[in-house]
């Protein structure tokens, strides 16, 4: 097999990696905009709030230390303590549950029947808010994540690919196991709007919000419930992303590329948010490797944007989409 | 007391539909314009011109053509950065290609140009709308700092990658370049402020903007009344990127003299700006300008106070003024979605009674 098609098919798995990643954030938007229609900018931003709560819980941080030393002149940086994963990540889940009912009791509670333009900005807000918050709150110093994830290159897939092709792939364990993860998560999620009461309440919601409360649904438990979700899939998708990468404030902007993937695949569709994830992952990453020497690299910037704008003008409702039905 | 519409009778329809009826009203305008064109170049210095007056200026323009995209027309648009940083890309190709051409008319082109490109960003608005046109307008932010960052025609092929203005003359006096005069940059600058609000109110006030309202309010009902929405759309997109681009081009070319895309016309550029047009007040030209000032002060007074007097270290300054804007920008849209302009109008109506309230 020539090089160069070997390469390509790299770049595809890796590329199909990404694309998980990118449909785990994407996920977020489509739960919180199925639910409520608010369209959330501010999720990416979550994931960095949440990647940032739970790294200062397992290193005992102490909250707003910055602040509080510069008010009283203080020297307090940590706790002597350092919490387990999963303990971290249970007590931050709390914090996003907070999170979530505060934001629908200060925000989203005085915005009810607004246009979906003045929710969009009023998200748009809420994410500058929470990036100076979150900062605050933690500092803004760039911190490893560890919770015990694998990492580092597969060494099987390495020499199973080298045995067949004479090359081995590097695939990272990180993104089989974020894989794996995005898989689960998404079977849980449509198992519980499914199956469940709750899930099925949240449905109600989505598709009419006034009829779901005449029979009942209490429209205040489910947002809360969604936002909460939402922070839970922002909770993963910041572990994923924060132990690759780092916690730092660059997290918050792949909200930014779950944005084309949306566009892709439809905002009310959970598959369309994979299958959106994965053609961006996949179209980006095989873009760059073709093209990007040609035009001068970092393609992978812009393409998933122009992408999903050349998509959108000739089926504006996105691959899964409903359709937009105008009534006067 | 003497703010009163009473005993100032309008004898003609010219007189009649004026910006400003009320005389007090126009008298303040005008003292306004005195102080801005006569005073305030005799006592400005360096510090006042850098760190207050031209953001303030360049960004008013900014926001008065977010304004008519986002307040009139109703396309929210999230490209701002990169429309700017076209208009500064063209003036510096501009400047460099034409030596000879006074930089007035650089500025003017580069505005002309930055319309054409958000035309043609701005055509899928005639298919989508709302937040999926919003978040298409981040393609044309995205691609065009990754075409300025990496296509080497455009900055000249410098090694560093960065575009640095050249030195230009207005009438003799230096405008642009490392040598230039406080109140000459503070000048220049408010001559196109002052141009493009005089050209942005009447054109909302006229045929153009009702079409453009029509358009916001509902796209349907204004194409059963006749209203092209083709033309309606791409004429905001048009108008709203001419203003975004000359103030861009004066960005960077009297301003900062030079630039380095990513940074200086990045997505936060393009939310700055929107924050400007909500805090200010949708469908503004007064709220264009109260938006600009009012984000333009806050962090020099957040710096000022917090810095300077409480000693705070500067990175906390920040993050605190970013939790100020989100704030705000929430509380705004909750209590005052026309904001400071909204507030404007009331404390007006308000004098016209006081101080007897029947």
């Amino acid at each position: 097999m020539p090089d160069q098609l070997i390469f390509a098919m790299e770049v595809t798995l890796n590329g199909l990696m990404a694309g998980v990643l990118y449909a785990l954030v994407a996920l977020g938007f489509v739960l919180i905009y199925k639910a409520s229609g608010i369209f959330n900018y501010a999720q990416g931003v979550m994931a960095l709030f949440a990647a940032l709560t739970l790294v200062g819980i397992m290193e005992g941080q102490v909250p707003f230390s910055h602040l509080i030393n510069a008010i009283f002149g203080t020297d307090l940086h940590h706790f002597n303590w350092s919490v387990p994963a999963l303990g971290a990540i249970l007590l931050t889940m709390a914090v996003m549950v907070f999170l979530a009912w505060a934001v629908n009791k200060i925000i989203f509670r005085h915005l009810v029947n607004q246009e979906p333009i003045i929710l969009f900005m009023a998200t748009i807000g809420l994410a500058y808010f929470m990036e100076g918050f979150g900062d605050m709150m933690w500092g803004s110093d760039i911190k490893k994540l560890d919770v015990g994830l694998p990492q580092g290159l597969n060494s099987m897939i390495d020499e199973t690919t080298y045995g067949l092709l004479g090359y081995g792939f590097f695939i990272d364990n990180l993104d089989l196991v974020a894989t794996v993860i995005a898989i689960l998560l998404v079977s849980v999620l449509v198992m519980f709007s499914q199956y469940t009461k709750q899930g099925r309440a949240m449905r109600a919601v989505a598709d009419d919000h006034q009829a779901a409360l005449s029979v009942g649904v209490s429209l205040n438990f489910i947002w809360v419930m969604v936002w909460s979700l939402a922070g839970f899939v922002a909770l993963v998708a910041g572990i994923m992303w924060g132990t690759k990468s780092g916690v730092q404030f660059s997290l918050s902007l792949i909200a930014l590329k779950a944005l084309p993937v949306l566009m892709l695949g439809g905002f009310t569709s959970i598959p369309g948010a994979i299958v959106g994830g994965l053609i961006i992952g996949v179209g980006e990453k095989l873009f760059e490797f073709l093209m990007g020497p040609i035009v001068g690299g970092a393609t992978e910037n812009w393409f998933a944007y122009v992408l999903a704008l050349i998509f959108l003008v000739f089926r504006p409702q996105g691959l899964f989409g409903e359709k937009i039905i105008e009534r006067v | 007391m003497f703010y009163r519409e009473a005993g100032d009778f309008k004898t003609s329809y010219k007189a009649d539909s004026q910006t400003f009826p009320i005389k007090f009203d126009r008298y303040r305008y005008y003292v306004v314009l005195f102080v801005a064109f006569a005073l305030i170049p005799l006592v400005i210095n360096d510090y006042w011109v850098n760190a207050i007056f031209m953001p303030f200026l360049i960004y008013s323009i900014a926001a008065i053509g977010l304004n008519i995209l986002v307040g009139y027309c109703g396309q929210v648009s999230l490209g701002t950065g990169g429309f700017m940083a076209v208009g500064a890309y063209a003036v510096y190709k501009l400047m460099t290609a034409f030596p000879e051409v006074n930089i007035f008319f650089h500025v003017i082109l580069a505005g002309g140009i930055t319309a054409f490109v958000g035309v043609l960003f701005g055509l899928p608005s005639l298919r989508i709308k709302g937040f999926y046109l919003a978040v298409a307008t981040l393609a044309a932010q995205f691609f065009l700092v990754w075409l300025f960052n990496r296509v080497p025609w455009f900055y000249n092929y410098s090694a560093s990658g960065q575009i640095s203005a050249p030195e230009r003359t207005v009438f003799g006096v230096e405008v642009t370049g490392a040598n230039t005069d406080a109140w000459a940059t503070y000048l220049f600058c408010l001559v196109f402020t002052f141009v493009c609000a005089l050209i942005a109110r009447n054109l909302t006030r006229g045929a153009q903007g009702r079409k453009w309202m029509a358009i916001r309010d509902m796209d349907i009902a204004a194409e059963i009344i006749g209203v092209d929405p083709l033309k309606a759309k791409l004429s905001a997109f048009a108008v709203s990127s001419f203003f975004v681009g000359i103030s861009g081009a004066l960005f960077f070319a009297v301003y900062l003299g030079a630039v380095e895309v990513g940074e200086v016309f990045g997505i936060n550029k393009s939310f700055l700006v929107l924050f400007m047009v909500i805090i200010g007040g949708l469908g503004s030209i007064f709220g264009s300008f109260a938006g600009a000032a009012f984000l333009v002060l806050l962090p020099v007074f957040l710096k000022n106070a917090l810095v300077g007097g409480l000693g705070w270290p500067t990175d906390l300054a920040a993050h605190l003024e970013f939790m100020i804007v989100g704030a705000l920008i929430i509380v705004f849209l909750i209590a005052e979605p026309h904001g400071l302009a909204q507030l404007w109008r009331v404390a007006k109506e308000k004098l016209r009674l006081w101080p007897f309230p029947h």
